[in-house]
């Protein structure tokens, strides 16, 4: 029995690989194509401000060193057989490897999408759980009016907003960066990154809560005129231990799950926020590599963020799959 | 005095139809029953005729859009809604109608241990699972792991281990096969034997004769007759009311005739006499107002012309 699920699993895990290849190849290929055909010049985006000091001589000896005087399908080629050996190539405006770059900006922004992940899954879920049990209430009004307004705000005005509010009118934040400007690498401090960190973590929360919030507010009112609610109030059961004993168990799994389902969100959320508030993450360093046209660091962060997106879509299958009883236990009779 | 009786019961419900109009559907009216501790009343009706809602209110779980009015007594003590919350499941138990009734996430044994009132509930639950033949491993499974007689004896298990005093069984035995069905009938004649009052609801009459005491036949949201079961014999001429004897008659071991028509809905109701539509028996006066139910015989109908 044990085996034919290990089995099981083996099968989805691999047909889940497959698709993550195939999706990750097309948009690869895709963005590849894309950066090439814009209007940007990579060999101007390199070198920068001293591109009148270069002349064409220089310009070409550039352009074979980065391999871009090639036809573009066999530049992707090129870039594709590199990548397959373990190479994700040298960011063109960092001048460094793309993967040390990911490393480094992957743990800030990790830092601050986990944040604000755990603070938007656990207050929505209470909001949402608080809005149901008190259905039609001015509680469940108000955070009903709470969430569908922000569910309307884009990113970045929010993060405008809290940036003016908090930074500059009341000064209680620092206005951007990760850390202080002017002091060394080796003088910062825990309170200084978690100071930094605050701001932004709150704007993608404050947001975040309203898809959870809704989902489980609805969830719960299902639940709720459940047969299997009735029954439980028929022996007696009601307030808080009827919540507990029924609402709890079958709200939370749907909840947790949709939770990692928005890891894509999330990701794009962090994209605004950290940019907003210049915050040297992930996302930063992908609008910069768009803008400057950085092909190797573009295309290393859209595989970064595809595994990552990815990773969320598979936790979350896979959370259905270990803990409902329902698909767990079903090949045990 | 009976345990429990409910008295001119009437449920309607408050809908938006179209244009945002409000429109109250009546779907109880008037509605009459007793049930007498050691007793089991069958309540037999077709499919709408308003015998769920009937024990979901005198368990006061109706939903919120619903309008009450009458009396419902427990042990000669008028019910609202608090009295009826400490009740439910200690002194009256539902059986109810389906197994999604279950906790779909909840293993089954615990389930039934939520309905222990007093003492070890694992004690009790595995005590009420060996009586009904259900296996030790049964415990630890999920209701989807069920087969249908499974769950039946797992929801019978929720009331016997409350110690009700009323048992409001509802459509306990679809689905069972014949064995497991008539094992599950000599339970509930167990309970009444014990002391208990058994309301056992039920669209299937012959069942309900072999082991009912009473029968009370709903029709359109309200009794039309309530009858010891020793009147459903012959060719129902001891039956008070034209619908029960209809309903005799149209058994298969009787004449096997079907009734002409169907039960109106609530929302098209007839003004007078509910069953006037479909009467062999209607006058022009029975069409003017509904019939109040009278006692004739030992038993209890509504019906102007009965005898
Ligand atoms: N929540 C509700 N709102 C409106 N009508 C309802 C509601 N619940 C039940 N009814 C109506 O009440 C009638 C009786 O239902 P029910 O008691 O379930 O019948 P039975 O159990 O005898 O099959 C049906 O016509 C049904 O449509
Ligand atoms: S009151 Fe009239 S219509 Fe109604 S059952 Fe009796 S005879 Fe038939
Ligand atoms: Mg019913």
């Amino acid at each position: 029995m044990r085996k034919m699920l290990l089995g099981k699993l083996g099968i989805f895990l691999l047909l889940k690989g497959l698709r993550m290849l195939t999706l990750l190849i097309a948009i690869c290929f895709i963005s590849f194509l894309l950066v090439k055909n814009s209007p940007i010049d990579p060999i101007q985006a390199y070198i920068g401000a001293d591109m009148l000091k270069v002349g064409p001589e220089q310009r070409e000896k550039i352009a074979e060193y980065w391999g871009l005087d090639q036809p573009v399908m066999v530049q992707f080629l090129n870039w594709g057989s590199a990548l397959l050996a373990g190479d994700l190539g040298t960011s063109m405006i960092f001048r460094r490897p793309v993967a040390e770059i990911i490393g480094e900006r992957f743990v800030n922004s990790l830092v601050l999408m986990i944040t604000a992940w755990v603070l938007s899954g656990v207050i929505g879920f209470v909001m949402g759980v608080l809005s149901a049990m008190k259905k039609d209430t001015w509680i469940d009004r108000l955070i009903k009016w709470y969430c569908y307004t922000l569910a309307s705000t884009p990113t970045f005005w929010m993060g405008l907003l809290m940036l003016i509010v908090f930074a500059v009118w009341l000064g209680w934040f620092p206005i951007g960066l990760g850390v202080p400007a002017g002091v060394l690498a080796a003088d910062v401090t825990i309170a200084d990154r978690i100071e930094h960190l605050i701001l932004p973590a709150i704007t993608l929360s404050i947001i975040g809560v309203a898809n959870v919030a809704l989902h489980t507010r609805q969830k719960l009112i299902d639940v709720l005129a459940s047969d299997y609610v009735l029954f439980a109030r028929a022996r007696g059961e009601r307030g808080f231990i009827l919540f507990w004993r029924h609402g709890l168990r079958n709200v939370a799994l749907p909840a947790i799950t949709l939770q990692f389902a928005a890891f894509g969100e999330l990701f794009g959320g962090a994209v605004l926020a950290e940019q907003i508030f210049s915050y040297p993450g992930l996302g930063q360093a992908t609008v910069e590599a768009g803008l400057r046209g950085d092909v190797p660091l573009l295309l290393g962060l859209v595989i970064f963020s595809t595994f990552f997106v990815f990773a969320g879509n598979l936790i979350a299958d896979l959370i259905y799959y270990a803990v409902d009883p329902r698909t767990r236990e079903s090949r045990m009779i | 005095m009976p345990i429990l009786e409910v008295e001119n019961l009437s449920i309607s419900f408050n809908q938006y139809t179209a244009g945002l109009r409000r429109k109250n559907i009546q779907v109880i009216s008037s509605l009459h029953v007793t049930l007498e501790a050691g007793e089991i009343l069958a309540v037999v009706g077709a499919s709408g005729s308003g015998k769920s809602l009937l024990a979901h209110a005198i368990l006061g779980i109706l939903p919120d859009n619903a309008l009450v009015s009458g009396t419902i007594k427990y042990n000669g003590e008028v019910l609202n809604a608090s009295t009826q919350a400490s009740l439910r499941g200690k002194e009256i138990a539902l059986i109810p109608q389906s197994t999604n009734y279950l906790d779909p996430l909840m293993r089954v044994g615990n389930q039934v241990r939520t309905s222990v009132k007093t003492g070890d509930a694992t004690v009790a639950q595995r005590a009420v699972f060996k009586r009904l033949h259900l296996q030790q491993s049964v415990e630890k499974m999920y209701p989807f792991q069920l087969s249908g007689g499974m769950a039946r004896r797992t929801l019978l298990s929720t009331a016997i281990v409350s110690d009700a005093k009323v048992i409001i069984a509802d459509e306990p035995t679809p689905g069972l096969d014949p064995v497991v069905m008539k094992e599950a009938l000599n339970n509930f004649r167990e309970f009444a034997d014990n002391g208990c009052a058994v309301m056992l609801i039920t669209h299937d009459i012959e069942s309900a004769l072999t082991i009912a005491d009473k029968i009370a036949v709903f029709y359109a949201g309200t009794t039309v007759e309530v009858a010891p079961v020793e009147d459903f014999t012959g060719n129902g001429e001891s039956l008070r009311h034209p619908y029960s004897k209809a309903l005799w008659r149209a058994l298969p071991q009787n004449d096997f005739i079907p009734i002409p028509g169907s039960q109106p809905h609530p929302s098209a109701l007839p003004t007078g006499c509910l069953f006037a539509p479909r009467c062999t028996m209607a006058t022009p006066a029975c069409s003017e107002k509904q019939p109040d139910m009278q006692n004739i015989r030992d038993g209890m109908v509504r019906c102007m012309h009965a005898t």
